[in-house]
């Protein structure tokens, strides 16, 4: 007769032994970015991740720029010719040398399709001698900063077909791709022929898992060794789990109000500083993303170096002040506690999307703060092109976004795109509205050209420290990268430019 | 066995079919025509800036800019009249092209080819697990309507259908994964990543199927032609085999035509959740990427999926029915 129960036993115990422990000595990476394809342009920063591909730059431990498949590099006197000399040792994984050649032909590729080196004046890339030479029709030093970027990995010559597409992941990092099934997976192994020091882990996987909880299971069952961005409710549970190790790092992505200084009630500064004195950064760190030190009272956290003031969130905060700046520009609250100037209430409309999930969150909380201020705000979810689209015709009174400055080591090219070094024309999609500085635009003018280490360094802390007075875009929080890693790993570190995992320094406990 | 009914009685099993085979055939080409239209209006009415998302869905959300758009819109031609975009893909479907994803630039049969195996593979090994767990049970239960075991897998049957397939999976994961740590939690690559998205998948379709079963039976069993096949000296088990299997295996057969719209839609969600590379997991993704020709390619192969298993539904009915050929 039938037993279909104790069928579907034996049929799931037939199964028993097909499951592998996570002590298969492959070192399993779980993370929500899909991999798009081979393209170093759509997901090399899988691949740079990874340690599967090299940029010629690279960078150390304190996020300063390093030698990678690049030496050292200098700038001709005319500003207008980079050289960068590549190592002698580096072997491709299909065994061919690492030659000028390749390397010129890998940026070229790089440089046609969307990525890092469109926003340079490049107007030539060539090979000569054992140099890779940049030619530019402008100076501009952040040129390095954009070849740590993972769209400049470099790739074999044989690794791109006619048309420049790639149809071979043939790299130089110290794994090489054993399988790739694009969406989600990819499988790595040691290569042995390595230039620099050989990892201690041999074999790694990455899978690419959309759902936070999942991952978060996964991080329990020790399908995955190391799984990246907990969602809170999940991060609080795995924290008591003691078979795992929960690591956090600020990350240069800021969540910023993009401000209409152009709007009569915003082009005065102070009515910025008003904005910003309002907000309860540490409420809403704590609050709604659960990490108290995301608060964030200026735009660039620690990994950004020179640019980091070093700021105190908490003191960031100050209402009395608040509305003493406004008085002083003639605001006065009326019977319902809001703000009126020549018979206009003060009410603004705030853009922002739901894609990054958080916003509306803080957008609401925004609301709540600045009303305490006596400023109504109505909150208006929409889609992240309507922020360059409402900068693009003038209507953004305030928008709120995720910015990411840390995109490359430097975060001068985005600063370049988003606050401009032209005077006349200043501001940018993502960046300042109806805003100028004279000042801003010519420092960030002198560090287009200027490669002098202290000039820049102190140049971007005069520009920091003006942004952070005058409020074209005003900071509320930084994301964090979070990690659940097994205990039964060492040498584990967030790279908090998310350029690497740094797979190189793990090893097993043992 | 098909073969043998056939060969014994190749007119009568035939009569009526080209009939059906010539409806669904209709049925197939305007579910083509409408699911193609509908997503076409639909994506296209979405709210939002396609440029965007489609540069998003490409390079990453950090490189959007308006640049980046306009260089989307211009290569795809994004702002061409919506009906000549329109006129052109149903063309090229007329031609059996389904165009190039927006996003990856591989063309659209190429993927779908890829993401149709890992999502037929995970249905089918969920629809034999559920024909394992609910028609037996429910053809035990039906035997003895109100016992125990009829009312425990009732309960159970309501609890699964209840449970949206979303949270049964979590269930799944945590009992097997986390507390036993007998089978992963997510992921792709060996036989034993396919059990847990299965079982999610096959314990709603059980519980449906065991009712049916449970009921058909119950019916069967209180059927004169039932009690008089006792009388003539059959036994239980003859009784069941030779006149309570086939009678009782109707609706059961007839109701998995209906249920194969949960699996579709139980599928999109059990492969997000467990991280399967299938073709409901590319539809979420096309639909948030705006890449219009997957998102009409997936729905397409969906949509006709439905109408070709509905055939093979009414193919086994029509063998299993004898009725229904005369008519």
């Amino acid at each position: 007769m039938f037993a279909p129960r104790s069928l579907g036993l034996a049929l799931l115990l037939g199964l028993l032994p097909l499951t592998a422990s996570a002590d298969d000595r492959t070192l399993d990476v779980v993370a929500p970015w899909e991999i798009t394809g081979l393209d170093p342009s759509t997901s090399g920063y899988v691949f740079g991740r990874m340690g599967i591909a090299e940029t010629l730059v690279d960078t150390d431990d304190d996020d300063q720029l390093s030698p990678g498949l690049a030496t050292d590099w200098q700038v001709d006197d005319d500003d207008l010719t980079w050289r960068f000399r590549l190592r002698d040792d580096v072997t491709f994984h299909d065994g061919s040398p690492l030659t000028a050649e390749a390397a010129a032909k890998s940026l070229e590729h790089a440089w046609r399709k969307p990525g890092m080196l469109d926003s340079a004046p490049i107007t030539a890339i060539e090979a000569d001698a054992d140099e890779v030479v940049f030619h530019l029709n402008e100076a501009f030093a952040p040129l390095p900063a954009l070849l740590a970027h993972s769209t400049t990995l470099i790739l074999a010559p044989d690794a791109y077909g006619e048309n420049g597409d790639v149809r071979e992941l043939i790299a130089t990092g110290p794994y090489r791709l054993a399988s790739l099934a694009p969406p989600q997976r990819l499988t790595a192994e040691r290569f042995d022929e390595y230039w620099g020091d050989a990892p201690a882990i041999e074999q790694t996987s990455y899978l690419a898992v959309g759902r936070g909880e999942t991952r978060a299971l996964m991080a329990e069952s020790r399908d995955a060794d190391i799984v990246f961005t907990l969602d809170p409710a999940s991060r609080a549970r795995l924290t008591r789990n003691d078979r795992l190790s929960i690591h956090a790092e600020p990350l240069p992505r800021t969540i910023v109000l993009k401000v209409n200084a152009g709007h009569r009630f915003l082009d005065d500064q102070r009515a910025r500083q008003a904005l910003s004195l309002a907000i309860d950064r540490s409420g809403i760190a704590a609050g709604l993303l659960r990490h108290p030190e995301a608060a964030a009272a200026e735009l660039f956290p620690e990994a950004l170096g020179a640019w980091h003031l070093g700021l105190d969130a908490s003191e960031a905060q100050d209402l009395e002040r608040a509305r003493e700046l406004l008085a002083e520009l003639g605001w006065e609250a009326n019977g319902d506690g809001i703000l009126e100037r020549d018979g206009e209430s003060f009410r603004l409309t705030l853009r922002t999307f739901s894609d990054r999930p958080e916003l509306p969150l803080v957008a609401t909380a925004l609301q709540d703060q600045w009303r305490d201020l006596g400023v109504d705000l109505e909150v208006a979810v929409g889609n992240a092109s309507e922020i360059p689209s409402g900068h693009q015709d003038g209507s953004l009174e305030v928008g709120l976004m995720a910015r990411n400055y840390g995109l490359v080591p430097d975060p001068l090219g985005t600063l370049l795109d988003d606050f401009g070094s032209d005077p006349d024309n200043m501001g940018g999609d993502w960046g300042a509205m109806g805003w100028s500085d004279a000042d801003v635009a010519s420092w960030l003018a002198t560090l287009r050209h200027d490669t002098d280490p202290e000039v820049r360094s102190e140049l971007a802390g005069r520009i920091a420290t003006r942004l952070n007075e005058a409020m074209p875009v005003i900071p509320v929080a930084w994301y964090q990268q979070t990690a659940a890693v097994g205990t039964h790993l060492e040498g584990f570190s967030i790279d908090p430019l998310e350029r690497s995992y740094r797979i190189e320094a793990l090893r097993w406990a043992e | 066995m098909t073969s043998l009914t056939l060969s014994r009685a190749p007119s009568r099993w035939r009569s009526g079919l080209r009939g059906l085979l010539l409806q669904r055939l209709f049925q197939a080409g305007l579910v083509a025509w409408m699911v193609g239209t509908l997503t076409f209006v639909l994506t296209r009415t979405l709210p939002g800036d396609m440029a965007y998302r489609i540069a998003a869905g490409r390079y990453g959300h950090d490189m959007v800019d308006s640049a980046a758009a306009e260089a989307v819109r211009a290569e795809l031609a994004l702002d061409q009249p919506a009906l000549g975009a329109y006129l052109g893909w149903l063309w090229d479907l007329l031609q059996l092209d389904l165009g190039r994803s927006l996003v990856s630039g591989e063309p659209v049969i190429h993927e779908l080819w890829h993401q149709l195996g890992h999502s037929l593979g995970l249905a089918v090994m969920a629809v034999l697990l559920s024909l394992l767990i609910g028609p037996p049970l429910g053809l035990l239960a039906g035997r003895k309507p109100a016992g125990l075991l009829d009312r425990g897998s009732e309960l159970a049957a309501s609890v699964l259908r209840a449970l949206p397939p979303f949270a049964v999976g979590l269930l799944l994961i945590m009992l097997f994964s986390v507390a036993l740590g007998w089978l992963p939690a997510a992921g792709h690559g060996r036989f034993a990543h396919s059990v847990l998205p299965a079982l999610t998948l096959a314990l709603a379709l059980a519980a449906v199927s065991s009712r049916v079963a449970r009921n058909a039976m119950a019916e069967v069993s209180q059927s004169a032609y039932y009690a008089f096949s006792h009388t003539k000296g059959l036994g239980a088990r003859l009784s069941f085999l030779r006149h309570g299997l086939r009678n009782a295996a109707l609706p059961v057969v007839a109701y998995l035509g209906v249920q194969f719209v949960y699996l579709i839609e139980g599928v999109v969600v059990v492969e997000t959740l467990f991280a399967w590379p299938g073709i409901g997991h590319a539809l979420v993704h096309a639909i948030v990427a705006r890449d219009v020709p997957m998102i009409q390619g997936t729905a397409l192969v969906m949509g006709l999926m439905f109408v070709a298993l509905n055939t093979v539904v009414d193919l086994i009915c029509h063998w299993l029915d004898p009725r229904r050929r005369e008519a």
